[in-house]
């Protein structure tokens, strides 16, 4: 069957991608060391945009990460047969982005260097350190549950271990979004809604990373996925991103709520400038509606092509409602006298300004790469390939 | 009784011979160590909680006396990128929306009794001391910023670059995060912060350090005195710099 | 369908793979401790004898260097003969007024031959701080035999004894 994944006709052509990808994780370790040597002065970050493009980038991908599992849960969990059978690949997904997402967030620290101590030192009232151990235990758990269903021996125990997976991936995004809800004294933070939103975010993120994934996949190997298959993946699509939208709808009118956050959601929603334009423009409006509209589209929605360009559009999406949520979040000033108007030569009361640097963007994408590449290599040596011969598609 | 009164006498006195020789024996030493309320060799104790009481009032606009002495105590200084420049104390003016009244002090580390930044801190590299001073431990800081990202007041820098001026008392360096440390090395000899002293020396009297913990302290007794604040007190940190005058 | 068996052995060399690539990271760490210290390496500008016995410091330094570190960043013990700071006060090279700016300098001497890194001086100084008067960090003769001599340790305790009441004293007074 690996025969089947990536024929050896096209082994050339998959060294060469390999080799692609390869460059580009190359390009973030460099990008990292790069920022090591020089300190962090050689990015866009500062003392008031402390959180940069790297996190934007390593946020996605570990809530990706773990969203891209309910797949293989529904499944396991909920015994549906054709998410059963792509259970193998949303479970290598889910550790191949995780991997890439801490990568990113390893070699952004400022003592990269001092990893060991960053495992080994740990105060466990830190919602931080909970994640640390909330990652390690995920990368367990899943890597069993693979193991349950890749290894026909073992599959008795994939539902249970499957169910363990699903519990687990609820707690490690819930621990996700903790780390923002834990910033009491930040306009954009503080709220214990982010920790509901950060789980849809994490569906609607995970799928569509899947659904792209997949295509290339049934692509590369001359297939074609079944339509009512693809179909109800659309439908579970659309379903997440319209909670995506609902949650995003309730965040800001909960903020509106209270006085002392309108002006900050002044400032994101109406003169944030870069800020405003990637919400209404880049959430909303292309990460958020025209996935809909294609995805319901009676014909459009139809059509493989036009689904993998809705799943985009969502990821487009989602990195423009990271960037608002985090960068947007820190360029609105803390205000530390509520009733007073600030200024001082440390910016205060003034909006912070940013510009992501290319070192940053290239780390970003590394860590995009690594997970590309763990998944490459590891489809090329097991067989994820979704394998829906053992069941009937029923309607 | 006479009898104890004299014993203890006699040993009072014995003592203090003693306490002589070793001042003849090692001047230098004993000459510092004499200046310490807390003996060399003796851990900082939960019985003191450092604090500061600011008098906005007496703080003028433009007077940068107390930021400069910091940084010159401290060695941080201007590498010519403001945003990314550490500021471990900055002079904040104010103006009331609704009075269009100004005030203008200086902004610092709080060091707040519940302190946020060591809460989330994955390594615990922030801590607080028991004297309720909040430190950065560099040893074991990954500078992963969470404790900047807390910190309700913006007192804490990531250092962005690399320094090689540093004080002997004063460690930093690139890739950690740092704050005012209250002068902790000047504490510690019972000095006053940097900043006190210039503010003092300036004659404003704007800044005053103390024990909170010593109900007999100058701080102590003003704050049961005067109207004084704390900063975003809804959050309940418990800060140990207290205001006055806003 | 790669066989059961197959699949098995290429899930052992992953796992293989992925310890082996941690015990690496972990590995040059340990090693520091098995570098035999060399002693070609000497520099003192000030001082007749080391705060401990020469083969044990050579050996030792790190441990007492970290554990001095610990209590004065957590608990604010300062002045101890084991600082950093009292270490460079003696050893530092009159040449370059530093312990590690050259190869020449006390701690990148051996530090360079031993090729172990040495990240101290990336926040410290490696110089010593200009002398104040009447202030001398540097070990006084009753710390230095330690004690040997009955006198003078005697009079250390009752120095000791003179800063608790002094400290007593100044208790009630608070902090100007
Ligand atoms: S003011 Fe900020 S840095 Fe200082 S103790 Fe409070 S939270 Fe920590
Ligand atoms: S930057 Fe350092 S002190 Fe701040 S939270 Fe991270 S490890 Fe702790």
């Amino acid at each position: 069957m690996s025969n089947d994944v990536f024929r050896k006709s096209k082994d050339g052509a998959f060294y060469f991608v390999l080799g692609v990808i390869g460059l580009v994780v190359l390009a973030g370790l460099g990008a990292a060391f790069y920022m090591e040597h020089y300190g962090h002065v050689v990015t866009g970050m500062t003392n008031q945009i402390v959180w940069g493009l790297p996190h934007v980038f390593a946020i996605f991908l570990i809530v990706a990460a773990s969203g891209v599992l309910n797949v293989a849960s529904i499944g396991s969990v909920f015994g549906k047969p054709v998410y059963k059978a792509r259970g193998p690949l949303a479970g290598l997904l889910a550790i191949a982005m995780l991997a890439g997402g801490l990568m990113v967030l390893m070699l952004d620290l400022g003592r990269s260097d001092r990893l060991i101590i960053a495992m080994t030192y740990l105060n466990l009232k830190s919602v931080f350190a909970l994640n640390v151990f909330l990652y390690t235990v995920f990368f367990t758990v899943v890597a069993l549950y693979l193991w349950t269903m890749l290894d026909r021996k073992m599959h008795a125990y994939s539902k249970y271990v499957g169910f363990a997976a699903f519990i687990w991936r609820l707690a490690l995004t819930t621990g996700t979004g903790a780390i923002f809800g834990f910033l009491v004294a930040r306009q954009a933070y503080g709220t214990a809604l982010l920790a509901p939103m950060f789980i849809i975010m994490s569906f609607s993120f995970g799928l569509a990373v899947f659904m792209i994934v997949q295509a290339v996949m049934y692509s590369w190997n001359d297939r074609v996925l079944d339509e009512v298959i693809l179909h109800r993946l659309k439908n579970l699509l659309a379903t997440f991103v319209a909670a995506v939208l609902y949650f995003t709808v309730v965040y800001h009118m909960t903020n509106l709520y209270f006085a002392k956050q309108t002006a900050f959601e002044h400032f994101i929603l109406i003169d944030g400038g870069v800020y405003t334009n990637l919400f209404w423009f880049g959430q909303i409006l292309l990460g958020t509606l025209a996935p809909l509209a294609i995805l319901f589209h009676p014909g459009l929605s139809k059509r493989n092509g036009w689904i993998v360009t809705a799943s985009m559009l969502v990821i487009l999406g989602a990195f423009a409602q990271l960037y608002v949520l985090l960068i947007g979040g820190q360029a609105f000033p803390l205000s530390i006298f509520p009733s007073m108007v600030e200024s001082s030569s440390f910016f205060d009361g003034q909006i912070h300004t940013y510009s992501p640097s290319l070192p940053e963007f290239l780390l970003g994408m590394g860590g995009i790469a690594a997970a590309a590449l763990i998944t490459a290599i590891a489809a090329k040596v097991l067989n994820f390939m979704p394998d829906d011969k053992h069941h009937t598609v029923s309607h | 009784m006479s009898n104890d009164v004299d014993n203890s006498r006699r040993k009072f006195i014995a003592a203090g011979v003693a306490g002589t020789a070793g001042l003849v024996l090692a001047p230098g030493v004993t000459l510092l160590d004499m200046a310490n309320a807390r003996p060399a060799g003796e851990a900082a104790s939960s019985t003191k909680r450092w604090g500061m009481l600011i008098d906005s009032t007496k703080c003028a606009t433009g007077c940068n006396d107390c930021v400069t002495a910091c940084g010159k105590e401290n060695g941080v200084a201007s590498t010519g990128h403001p945003e990314t420049d550490p500021q471990w104390i900055r002079k904040i003016e104010l103006k009331e929306v609704k009075s269009g009244k100004s005030h203008s002090l200086p902004m610092m580390c709080q060091h707040c009794a519940e302190p946020p930044c060591v809460d989330v801190c994955p390594t615990g590299a922030s801590f607080k001391r028991a004297d309720g001073i909040v430190l950065v431990d560099r040893h074991i800081c990954i500078g992963c910023r969470y404790c900047m990202m807390a910190c309700p007041y913006k007192a804490r820098s990531f250092v962005h670059e690399e320094h090689d001026d540093q004080n002997p008392d004063v460690p930093r360096g690139k890739g950690c995060v740092e704050s005012c440390t209250l002068c902790v090395h000047r504490v510690d000899k019972d000095m006053e912060p940097a900043c006190v002293e210039a503010c003092s020396a300036g004659n404003h009297g704007a800044m005053l350090f103390g024990d909170l913990n010593d109900a007999n302290s100058e701080i102590s007794k003003r704050i049961a005195t005067y109207a004084t604040t704390q900063v975003r007190a809804d959050l309940a940190l418990n800060t140990g710099v207290r205001y006055q005058g806003i | 369908m790669i066989n059961p068996a197959k699949r098995r052995s290429v899930l052992g060399w992953l796992a293989a793979a992925l310890s082996a690539l941690l015990l690496a990271g972990v590995m040059p760490a340990t090693a520091d401790d098995e570098h035999g210290a060399h002693s070609g390496h000497k520099l003192i500008a000030k001082g007749d004898k080391c705060v401990r016995d020469e083969d044990y410091m050579r050996r030792n330094h790190m441990k007492i260097l970290m554990h001095q570190r610990d209590e004065t960043m957590r608990k604010g013990i300062r002045g101890s003969q084991d600082s950093l700071k009292n270490c460079i006060e003696c050893h530092v090279n009159p040449k370059t007024n530093s312990v590690a700016s050259s190869k020449e300098d006390f701690c990148m001497g051996c530090h360079s031959y031993a090729a172990v890194k040495l990240d101290c001086f990336e926040c410290h100084s490696s110089k010593p701080k200009a002398p104040a008067v009447g202030m001398n960090p540097i070990v006084t003769p009753e710390q230095k035999s330690e004690g040997n001599d009955k006198q003078s340790s005697l009079s250390g305790k009752m120095r000791w004894q003179m800063q608790a009441k002094q400290a007593s004293l100044n208790m009630g007074e608070g902090v100007k």
